[in-house]
């Protein structure tokens, strides 16, 4: 065996305080996160009759329900878009939210049997639904194409801004995954507790209703919530209702870099007692 | 070879195991209690997390390691050994990096893999292949390492035709054999192992064995945790005994075994609770010295209490200071007759020998059944006696002991036989 290069000391001790992303490490255990991804894709949908269709299915019966309730009997303004067409560009996003969201939060307790017997970097456990739920996210869009076809509305020249709306989408998921699966693992409660968050993230978000419908004076305030700008960024580059809303872009990018950077410092702050009580 | 791979400084690590919870008799109380609940269980939670050195007289918490301090050289193969609750597991786990220490340092040189479960990660509804890559990247393989040791992994669980079927329709032995094989392909620096060998049947259990025979012969560091002195005792070249998170002795591994295997004996008498049984043995002793020599013999009563009349089958077992056996006989077995007993107390004596037996530490155990068919009573190990330097010719010339070339000395005659 080639041992010319003298071994790496690790020095094992308690640590506190904060610590910053090792991404050397990170980088050495690439093809773990990859294995984990590839995981997470394969098992979702086995055994099951629909399979990948799943990832149709739901965001579609959604969408259905919401055209009737919202748009039909209630009503709600769609910008000039038929309702389901309005709807639907949103619940594509939103559906990756919630479940890279979900999946996030309660990934490091559905993994302590790893957690207690074998170390990597703990962070990749909660990255890697954020990841995997992408590809159910990139068939829901597909299904939001021919949806456009259909409808024969095409995509204006913003449609090049998708990728960053992507971006913030996942980054924000992943950031309240980061957030909430280390509160998840020591206090059994945010599982519960996420189910109403999420309803309550829901009708926050413009998934049902247009952010037209917000205040002039409001809007600025609103547009630090991620998934505002996210979803109204979807609709203007795809359905072309409003000029790109950057300015609730803007501030959702912020709001989404400042919890996906403490985020990643509260969770390396964490992660070396995650064992312990996982 | 004589460089440090793992240095230990005084490492512990507490445990908070939490109070139990008072429990309200009354109504009111239990009402309050729930009422009150939510900020008792937060700040129960909380603390979880929160423990130093501070905490160590606090009631709710244990010392799972207490200032344990070692050495391990490059190249090593070393036991740890210890009664459940000594410490063993956890050493591994800080040393491998899934949990901190709470205070005391440690230094590892080069890179670790830790075998503290075999199949850790895999996933039923995934095929073997798939779950030979997923595993083996949770052990720390990369893609290309077990790309090229896929086929060799294969042949080694013997699983080769199933190897695209969804794990779980593998029968269980199968699962753990490609578990093994995975994790048997590891080749870091420095491996933890727990308690892995007692896995699949017992074919295969010969060939894991001899795979960790390789890997402690290849020049690995090996930190090995076992209950399974034999195993221990061929692999190792030094122990290390923990008990209740200290070390308790170390140095060369057949003295630490015989020191572990000794401490849980009751030495060369016991007396033992009468059982529900028709008869049951309550003590015994080895009447004369409990150290002997090669080609000795021993001498041991045994008392037995009965209720009725029966014929009874009585067997000893003799065990190396492994656990490993050596030898066993009955008067059933070896003069085809049963022993008559009577109710209440009766005592037998028996003797043994001449023992053709090695230096080292010995222990017997007794089973005692009825007419050779229901059983009765088993004990394990509790007379224990020594049998001194071994020299069989009387000459002075003394078989070394760290050969550990098994139990017995059988005596021979050699002559030059002419042309």
């Amino acid at each position: 065996m080639n041992r010319s290069t003298s071994p790496p000391v690790r020095i094992i001790e308690r640590k506190s305080g904060w610590r910053a992303l090792d991404l050397r490490e990170l980088f050495l255990y690439r093809d773990l996160f990859r294995f984990l991804v590839y995981r997470d894709v394969m098992v979702l949908y086995k055994q099951t009759i629909l399979g990948f269709g799943w990832a149709v299915v739901r965001p579609v019966l959604s969408m259905i329900v919401f055209s009737v309730v919202f748009g039909r009997l209630a009503k709600i303004p769609s910008d000039g878009i038929p309702y389901p067409l309005f709807s639907f560009a949103a619940l594509v996003p939103w559906t990756y939210f919630q479940s890279a969201v979900t999946g996030s939060t309660t990934s490091l307790v559905a993994s302590t049997h790893l957690i207690s017997r074998v170390y990597f970097p703990r962070i990749i456990i909660p990255l890697t639904p954020v990841i995997a739920g992408l590809v159910d996210f990139a068939i829901a869009l597909v299904v939001l194409g021919v949806m456009m076809a259909l409808y024969g509305v095409t995509p204006t020249i913003s449609v090049v801004y998708l990728p960053l709306m992507i971006l913030i989408m996942a980054l924000t998921a992943a950031s309240v995954g980061l957030w909430l699966s280390v509160f998840a693992i020591q206090y059994r409660d945010v599982r519960f507790a996420l189910q109403f968050v999420i309803q309550l993230l829901l009708y926050a978000a413009p998934v049902v209703w247009p952010a037209s419908l917000i205040p002039e004076q409001y809007r600025v305030f609103y547009g630090f919530y991620p998934m505002a700008g996210v979803i109204e960024g979807f609709r203007s580059a795809l359905l072309g209702t409003h000029p790109m809303p950057w300015d609730l872009i803007a501030a959702g990018s912020f709001t989404a870099a400042v919890l996906f950077v403490s985020g990643v410092l509260h969770f390396r702050r964490t992660e070396r007692v995650i064992a312990d009580v996982a | 070879m004589s460089e440090i791979a793992i240095s230990v400084e005084r490492l512990s690590k507490l445990y908070r195991i939490g109070l139990k919870d008072q429990i309200q008799e009354t109504l009111v109380g239990t009402v309050v209690d729930f009422v009150r609940s939510p900020a008792k269980n937060f700040r129960r939670l909380k603390k979880l997390t929160n423990i130093s050195p501070d905490d160590a007289e606090a009631k709710d918490v244990i010392w799972a390691l207490r200032d344990v301090s070692l050495n391990v050289m490059q190249g090593e193969v070393l036991g740890l050994i210890g009664p459940n609750g000594a410490g063993k597991s956890t050493l591994l786990k800080i040393l491998a990096g899934i949990t901190e220490p709470t205070s005391g340092r440690a230094e590892v040189r080069g890179r670790v893999a830790s075998l503290l479960e075999v199949g850790t990660g895999f996933h039923p509804d995934l095929t073997g292949r798939e779950n030979v890559y997923l595993n083996g990247t949770i052990l720390g393989m990369t893609k290309g390492e077990i790309d090229h040791k896929f086929d060799e992994i294969v042949a080694f669980s013997e699983v080769e035709k199933f190897i695209d079927t969804p794990v779980k329709r593998y029968s269980s032995g199968m699962t753990v054999r490609l578990a093994f094989a995975v994790a048997a392909h590891l080749e870091p620096e420095i491996l933890l192992v727990d308690e892995v060998l007692a896995v699949g049947d017992f074919r295969f259990q010969r060939k894991c064995a001899g795979k960790m025979g390789d890997v402690a012969g290849s020049g690995r560091t090996v930190l090995f945790v076992s209950h399974n002195m034999a195993a221990i005792g061929s692999l190792c070249d030094r122990g290390v005994l923990l008990g209740e998170g200290a070390v308790l002795t170390h140095g060369r591994i057949d003295d630490v075994v015989s020191r572990y295997i000794s401490e849980g004996l009751s030495g060369s008498e016991f007396q033992e609770e009468t059982t529900d049984e028709l008869a049951c043995i309550v003590g015994g002793r080895i009447v004369g010295s409990d150290q002997i020599r090669f080609g000795d013999f021993l001498t041991f009563d045994l008392d037995i209490v009965a209720r009725e009349k029966l014929s009874a089958s009585l067997m000893w077992r003799l065990q190396d200071a492994f656990g490993a056996p050596v030898a066993v006989g009955s008067p059933h077995l070896q003069l085809g007759k049963y022993q008559e007993v009577r109710p209440g107390k009766n005592r037998f004596c028996v003797k043994l020998g001449p023992l053709p037996l090695f230096e080292g530490a010995y222990s017997l155990s007794f089973d005692l059944n009825h007419a050779g068919t229901q059983h009765l009573h088993r004990l394990e190990s509790r007379l224990r006696f020594t049998v001194l330097a071994c020299d069989p010719a009387g000459i002075g010339a003394v078989l070394p002991s760290r050969w550990r070339a098994g139990s017995i000395v059988i005596p021979f005659e050699i002559e030059a036989v002419p042309k």
